[in-house]
């Protein structure tokens, strides 16, 4: 047992203190929350724009809407990744970080659209007609009445598709970014030990996760407090 | 009031109105019977374009309505509708749910649109629930409410589609209560419905619909009393 911690305690510290390893992964951390976050807005802006074009009448629109959604459904999120990076922003100077985040916000908007559209007509069709009997237009009809009502179902289903984006960045290595995924297997390569920096790296993205899973629980409670009656 | 002629209405290859020509005055008590699926409520619809017309033409102060240059929402704001399900908003209170079309469509200030919210409110004797949601209150007092939500906009016209069938039994008293007392005020009104003695009653002209076409049109005394059509006969015979 001794002779176990011992052991523990020497890969630790070769893979994590050695050479200020932990500031690898501390910077990996910064790399995956930023590209993360910036992601989910563009996601949720994009998702917006495309769930209005799926859900119009308007014939182009909806072929556009229908395009995109099939699209980046139908191809591998690293290769849009490489794509966007090598081919789209060749030759555009913007932080690399930030060409991520673009490329994953292009991507997690096609899986927002999905459930921004089903959140819409998951809203019964009376409330529409209400609406506009009474004179309401359609945009006031859907800013008014549909989409508060919306917001509320569609809440659990987005903060799942957030999730699902941060362990999404963990391809961002293939453009050469350090994040928490990069910085676990550098160290794997520097110190030729695999079990240490790879049950690290998954401990720290379990751990971010969890973090805002309960902030998002406690967003969601307070969402739901209107309807305690 | 409202002029129809020879509508048609086409669901995919279901003719529901096969050409109905009616003409509605002001301060009239229009209830329309017939079977269901006859297409009544999709009458109704037409009448202020929740459902878009086939073929036939609809004037409102004499304005052909289904003109598609027509600006619809200014022609809904003349029309107060009042549906089976309510529909009333339930993200909102009761005093929202009322004021919120006044105010966005600037017919009054928020002031203003709440005064006379209340004073609509104690007119279906709700006046204690202004500050309530939906989901707390019963299917009479919900109905009520819509009435009052469609009122606030101060319409010309009431239309009704069967607001009280949704309704468990010992509330469809207090709704029609209500719309009694909107029909003796002067409001013209189109009530779809299945309460006859409520027809029989309101009614200055009851429509008997069937198949698509008005099969007979008079007073209740007439409709009632002594049906000339053999199946309005044969509808009154299950239902009376």
């Amino acid at each position: 047992m001794a002779q176990w911690a011992e052991n523990f305690g020497n890969t630790f510290y070769k893979c994590f203190i050695k050479e200020d390893r932990y500031k690898l992964l501390l910077s990996g951390i910064g790399v995956t929350i930023k590209v993360s976050l910036l992601a989910v807005v563009i996601g949720i802006i994009i998702g917006m724009i495309i769930a209005i074009c799926n859900l119009s009448k308007h014939k182009l629109l909806k072929i556009i809407g229908g395009i995109y959604t099939d699209v980046i459904r139908g191809t591998p999120s690293v290769t849009q990744l490489m794509i966007i990076y090598f081919v789209i922003f060749a030759s555009v100077h913007l932080d690399k970080w930030i060409i991520a985040a673009i490329a994953f916000g292009i991507n997690s908007g096609a899986y927002v659209s999905e459930i921004i559209r089903a959140g819409i007509m998951s809203i019964d069709k009376g409330q529409t007609e209400a609406g506009r009997s009474l004179g309401l237009n359609a945009y006031q009809t859907m800013s008014r009445i549909v989409i508060p009502q919306a917001i509320k179902n569609i809440f659990p289903a987005l903060c799942n598709e957030f999730i699902v984006l941060i362990k999404e960045t963990a391809i961002v290595g293939y453009v050469g970014l350090m994040d928490i995924q990069k910085a676990g297997d550098f160290i794997k390569s520097a110190t030729f030990i695999a079990f240490m920096p790879l049950i690290g790296t998954a401990v720290i993205y379990y751990v971010l996760i969890k973090i805002l899973t309960l902030i998002l629980n406690r967003i969601e409670a307070v969402l739901r407090k209107a309807d305690a009656r | 009031m409202i002029k129809v002629k020879n509508l048609h209405k086409t669901f995919e290859n279901l003719e529901v109105l096969r050409g109905i020509d009616e003409h509605i005055e002001k301060g009239e008590v229009v209830v329309v019977i017939g079977p269901s699926g006859s297409g009544k409520s999709t009458f109704l619809r037409c009448l202020n374009l929740l459902e878009d017309v086939t073929a036939g033409e609809i004037y409102v102060d004499d304005e052909m309505i289904n003109d598609p240059k027509v600006n619809v929402n200014r022609i809904r704001q003349k029309m107060g509708m009042v549906f089976q399900q309510f529909n009333l908003f339930p993200h909102l209170t009761i005093m929202e749910n009322i004021t919120l079309a006044p105010v966005l469509l600037k017919k009054m200030t928020k002031e203003d649109a709440i005064k006379r919210g209340r004073e609509l409110l104690a007119r279906v004797n709700l006046a204690e629930k202004e500050n309530a949601y939906p989901a707390q209150l019963s299917g009479g007092q919900k109905q009520r409410v819509a009435i009052a939500r469609a009122l606030a906009m101060d319409p010309e016209i009431m239309l009704f589609d069967e607001p009280t069938s949704a309704l468990d039994p010992e509330m469809v008293g207090e709704v029609l209560d209500v719309m009694k007392d909107l029909a003796k005020s002067g409001m013209t009104m189109v009530i779809v419905t299945h309460e006859m003695g409520f027809a029989r009653e309101v009614a200055t002209r009851v429509l008997f619909i069937d198949q698509g076409v008005v099969m007979e049109s008079g007073t209740p005394e007439e409709v009632f009393g002594n049906p000339q059509n053999e199946r309005t006969k044969n509808f009154l015979s299950k239902v009376l």
